[in-house]
């Protein structure tokens, strides 16, 4: 076991898949030569060659229609979007090509791709460069969806997402790239559409994903240690597929339900989960179920704006004691 | 230029006669309401489609626009499976699934007709790349209409084709009219291909569109530079729809002396008297056309015949295991 960044882990997900598998070709914008504008890519350039490892000029749509084309031909791409807010610009790649082409060819096409991204706030980078928008893949049928909160489910989500079959969405969260976790040695793989239960406790059921988990964790050890409520957190870690039947056995042990989701209020997978519980799993709970979300806003730039609106672990503790 | 072998001449003849009946069966049973939705039909633009098919390998790639039939029909693909398509029937090329405006047949390397405009250029660049990666010596050719080289994803695709050094030829069929108005009151310059080539470090290439030898020199020249490592090409096929943009058009915003100037100059006909010219027998020719009214007569009957899509095929294909699941 070793303790490695979250960007660490990055580069050492691709590098192992890309050493695995001689289809596996990676492209983006300064992802190469400069590994990566968040230094998530160092490296891989001078491991695997300039054949496999492509500097792209700042064209979205054509990193993802290379990405595509060549998924279509034999290759497993990754491809990088440098911010998750820029798939705004190569939407129609997404949400109109790579997610429909299998289903109207009935199957002729098949899509082994991956594209990541650094998503999320906290970084003071201002309403076009923080959002949290894994929502809008979710909402596309299609596409696979996932965001890890620690390094070891960052190279095993990521492995898993390049040897799945289909298109996968990769949310990276910004501002987890320098924290630490424990990685084993070797090779590491996992699953897609698994959720991680974090913490066992009887009294709430807190899902969390990506940079939110961390704060959940620690809200959850203040609740403890303060009000004495014990708190079950669940990293959610696949938005498509969804671990329901994972989350909808944890809300079941303690009735009460809690989301922290960094996305503004609307339509976020908060969202989506709580209306499952509400059809599936009524009976199940003892009280209303709550979202702990940022408001229905752009995010702000100025440090203490951003701080204020981000569900925070003291907004967390506040939320769960009040409502239990 | 030297002339062809009377082979491929008949090759190409039988091609646009082919598209010719098989897009005029199509307006026809769309009058029927057999055919529903829209379709975009290629009527008059045949030479296009069967001079550049005819100048590619057998395992070239192809990507086309949501009017795509006449290249589709042209690669090969069968007349009954594409009618079958537009009737949504389930012995469809896509099974019902896509339509008319998506069709796509991976066995002769079609991977598809684009209904969003501009997408089809950066994707043809990604089997391009892939073929350079693989060794291969493949070729992807991408139509693209006037209209689209205004949309940002030509801009993309171009200047990255170009960086790269793509195996990939693009052939604008330049027919006068983005959807309802004519492209030259919406483009910065005269030729909205040629135009922009140089731009892209690329040659300005116009053919006459409606003369299907000359499209088959220009592709065969851009396709053999592209294959021995040449780099991509920007082509600018001169043509014209004889019909509206879609089924629902009647195009009367056309004015009725272009309309005529062009249908003068209708590829099909055009090439009829060019290898009569020549001596070939006019009753070859008929028998080719009679040979396609038959086929698409064929067509017709087993797309008629076809079952109507299972109802579970709705949830069919989202995924690569066959399903549509999204949670456990």
């Amino acid at each position: 076991m070793t303790v490695i960044t979250y960007r660490d882990a990055v580069t050492r997900g691709i590098a192992q898949e890309m050493q695995r598998d001689p289809s596996v070709v990676f492209l983006g914008e300064d992802v190469a030569a400069a590994g990566g504008v968040f230094k998530t890519t160092p490296g891989l350039l001078e491991q695997f060659g300039p054949r496999r490892v492509r500097d792209t000029p700042i064209s979205e749509q054509a990193i993802l229609g290379a990405a595509m084309g060549a998924a279509m031909t034999g290759l497993r791409p990754i491809a990088e979007i440098m911010f998750s807010d820029f798939f705004a610009v190569c939407w129609d790649l997404i949400a109109n090509e790579m997610a429909k082409s299998r289903y109207m060819s009935d199957g002729q096409v098949t899509l082994p791709l991956v594209v990541r991204c650094a998503n999320g706030a906290g970084l003071r980078f201002g309403a076009q460069h923080s959002q949290s928008v894994e929502n809008w893949a979710m909402a596309v049928p299609g596409l696979k969806v996932v965001a890890p909160s620690n390094p070891r489910d960052v190279i095993g989500l990521l492995a898993a997402a390049v040897r799945d079959p289909d298109p996968v969405i990769f949310f990276e969260h910004k501002g987890l790239y320098p924290s630490r976790g424990e990685v084993p040695d070797g090779e590491i793989t996992d699953e897609l559409g698994r959720a991680s239960v974090l913490r066992r406790g009887g009294d709430a059921t807190i899902l969390a994903l990506a940079a939110m988990v961390p704060r959940a964790l620690a809200a959850a050890e203040k609740l403890s240690a303060e009000d004495g409520i014990e708190a079950t957190v669940v990293d959610v870690r696949s938005l498509v597929p969804l671990d329901m039947r994972t989350i909808l056995a944890e809300v079941a042990r303690t009735g009460r339900l809690f989301t922290v989701e960094e996305n503004p209020r609307l339509c976020g997978w908060g969202a989506e989960i709580v209306s499952i519980v509400a059809e599936e799993a009524f009976g199940s709970l003892t009280g209303p179920v709550t979202r702990i979300t940022t408001p229905h806003i752009p995010l702000p730039a100025a440090d203490r704006l951003e701080d204020h609106v981000l569900p925070s672990v003291d907004r967390i503790v506040e939320t769960v004691s009040k409502a239990l | 230029m030297p002339e062809i072998p009377e082979s491929t001449a008949l090759e190409l003849y039988r091609k646009m006669t082919e598209i010719r009946q098989f897009e005029k069966r199509a307006y026809d049973l769309f009058m029927q309401n057999l055919v529903k939705g829209t379709t975009h039909l290629g009527t008059g633009q045949e030479a296009v489609a069967a001079g550049v098919s005819q100048a590619m390998a057998d395992d070239d790639y192809m990507f086309v626009t949501y009017r795509g039939h006449n290249h589709v029909l042209a690669r090969g693909t069968p007349m009954t499976q594409v009618m079958a398509e537009l009737l949504g029937r389930e012995n469809g090329l896509m099974h019902g699934k896509g339509g008319s405006m998506h069709l796509l047949d991976t066995s002769r390397g079609i991977l598809g007709a684009y209904a969003i405009i501009g997408a089809q250029l950066v994707i043809a660049n990604g089997s391009a790349w892939s073929a350079v990666y693989r060794g291969t010596s493949q070729v992807t050719v991408c139509f693209l209409g006037d209209g689209a080289t205004n949309i940002g994803a030509f801009h993309e695709a171009l200047n990255l084709a170009s960086v790269w050094q793509l195996p990939v030829v693009f052939i604008c069929e330049n027919n006068q009219y983005m959807e309802y108005t004519p492209i030259t009151s919406v483009t910065a310059v005269p030729r909205p291909a040629a135009d922009r080539a140089a731009s892209y470090g690329l040659d300005p290439v116009v053919v006459d569109g409606n003369d299907v030898e000359a499209v088959y020199e220009v592709a065969q020249a851009a396709l053999g530079r592209a294959r021995d490592g040449g780099g991509p090409a920007l082509i600018e096929a001169l043509t014209y729809r004889h019909g509206g943009h879609s089924r629902a058009d009647p195009g009367k915003y056309r004015p009725d002396d272009e309309v005529k100037e062009w249908l003068a100059r209708d590829p099909v006909p055009a090439y009829r008297a060019v290898l009569t010219g020549r001596g070939v027998d006019p009753a070859v020719l008929d028998e080719l056309d009679r040979n396609a009214r038959e086929a698409v007569d064929r067509a017709t009957e087993e797309a008629k015949a076809g079952p109507l899509p299972r109802l579970e095929l709705a949830g069919t294909n989202v995924w690569a295991d066959g399903g549509n699941a999204w949670r456990n």
